[in-house]
């Protein structure tokens, strides 16, 4: 079979792959005591990948696969190259004395239903040996397109950092002296608390009432009253009227309000 | 050179990326496409028969200016510009098999290779290299992925039939479908091999 050996390939192959599952494994020697060939081999791509190469390196027929003895190799290789915790590797090792297996069973000769149980693998392996394939056309067009430059945004090189200041403090007090001139004198506002002064208008609304029995809001806040006075005599408006004091109504909306002494509060 | 050839010498010489026929068109309004044609031509063979450091390729869908190969080294030697990494092995197996079996799911990727592909797939999805487009119709609406321009443009391909048909592949490998992946959906590249693989 023409299956020709690419161990070169594989050794090239560049070691710590970011890869879960596959397991950096430290280079074995060649070992040829009992005949297996082993390459120098810094991490497979899977099981597939293993047992590829273990067919290659062993001149096997891809479509007639001794499956006890690839088997068996797969187990020792996988030992070899510490591979026991890699669960596709098991998977695959498994897979492999599963097929072992069927093969075992008897079958009557010219069965034409039997299926060859190595079927799917052979299919799969065939499949990866494929793609592996145009992984290497993949990293010529790779390679070719790598060693050409294109047109790149310039990175923009960063500016070269100001030259230290010289001065002197003198500088700097004459600076500061020259912004505090030029400010212009801000605008300063006092604020002052100005209470309200209920209890005096209520005062005045009284003394107004003793006077008249009934009068109108502009009898009790004058026409010029800043807005604390107007607010002083509406509160005492409606705190007296609380204290049923005087009586407070509104013939329609919008008219003025009448406000008149309250009989009640006066007999109290 | 005319001065559309010059135009779109500048327009390649300014872009970042590659630029496809019918926007370098939008350049000159009044240029109709043959003349756009004509005036590439007339630029790769300005770079090519007048000897010139760079050239004119048609990658990735697009037109770019690019340096010949043969000044590389000193360029990178001189570093001057660095080439991009190169990508993983596990990375270039799973670029394959997405770019031969598109658009296909992770589950279908991690079969052929035989390993999770999890971690790859999602590192050649940040690079651009491939991209979802689409989701499988069966349990769980798997995403499917497909490659990009711009792996056509790391590979320096035009477009996909640019790669090797499988029939052109030592092993020819009869056509088979993943489950859950309609034939219908069956890459385009993809063609039905021989039903007996010939090993030489």
């Amino acid at each position: 079979m023409g299956l020709t050996p690419a161990a070169p390939r594989i050794a090239s192959r560049v070691p710590n792959l970011p890869l879960a599952g596959v397991v950096a494994v430290t280079a074995i020697g060649p070992q040829a005591a009992d005949g297996t060939f082993v390459v120098d081999i810094e991490g497979f791509n899977g099981p597939l990948d293993l047992l590829l190469s273990l067919l290659r390196d062993e001149q096997l027929d891809i479509y007639d696969i001794p499956v006890a003895r690839v088997c068996e190799q797969f187990l020792s290789r996988m030992h070899e190259l510490k591979l026991n915790e890699a669960a596709e590797y098991l998977e695959m090792a498994a897979r492999l004395i599963r097929i072992k297996a069927q093969m075992l069973l008897p079958r009557k000769d010219g069965d034409d239903r039997w299926e060859d149980p190595r079927a799917e693998l052979v299919r799969r392996l065939l499949e990866y040996q494929q793609m592996r394939e145009v992984v290497d056309v993949l990293e010529k067009l790779g390679e070719d397109r790598r060693n050409r430059f294109g047109r790149t945004f310039m990175q923009q090189a960063a500016a070269p950092p100001p030259a230290p200041l010289a001065l002197s403090l003198t500088d700097l007090l004459v600076a500061v002296d020259r912004v505090l001139r030029a400010a212009s004198k801000p605008a300063m506002h006092d604020v002052v608390p100005r209470g309200l002064d209920v209890d005096g208008a209520m005062q005045t609304v009284r003394s107004i009432l003793l006077l008249r029995a009934s009068v109108r809001w502009r009898d009790v806040v004058r026409s010029d009253a800043e807005p604390w006075e107007v607010l002083s005599g509406l509160l005492a408006l409606l705190e007296l009227a609380k204290r049923s004091e005087l009586h407070l109504t509104q013939p329609r909306p919008f008219a003025d309000v009448e406000i008149r002494r309250e009989l009640a509060g006066e007999a109290a | 050179m005319n001065s559309l050839a010059k135009l779109l010498e500048a327009a390649l010489f300014a872009s970042p990326r590659p630029i496809p026929t019918e926007e370098l068109a939008a350049l000159e309004p009044e240029a109709s496409p043959a003349a756009i044609q004509s005036a590439l031509d007339e630029l790769r063979e300005h770079y090519d028969v007048d000897g010139h450091g760079v050239s004119l390729e048609d990658v990735g869908g697009g037109w770019q200016i690019l340096t010949r190969p043969e000044y590389t080294e000193a360029i990178e030697r001189a570093q001057m510009a660095v080439r991009p990494a190169r990508l993983s092995a596990a990375a270039l197996e799973t670029l394959a098999i997405v770019a031969y079996r598109q658009p296909l799911g992770r589950a279908e990727i991690a079969e052929i290779r035989g390993v999770d592909v999890g971690a790859v797939i999602k590192s050649l999805h940040e690079r651009g290299l491939i991209d979802v487009v689409g989701r499988a119709e069966g349990l769980g609406r798997p995403l499917l992925y497909g490659t990009t321009d711009a792996f056509l443009e790391q590979f320096g391909l035009r477009h996909l039939e640019e790669l090797p048909r499988v029939d052109e592949l030592s092993i020819a490998l009869r056509k088979s479908i993943p489950d859950g992946v309609a034939a219908a959906e069956a890459p385009v590249v993809m063609v039905a091999a021989h039903e007996e693989p010939q090993l030489a």
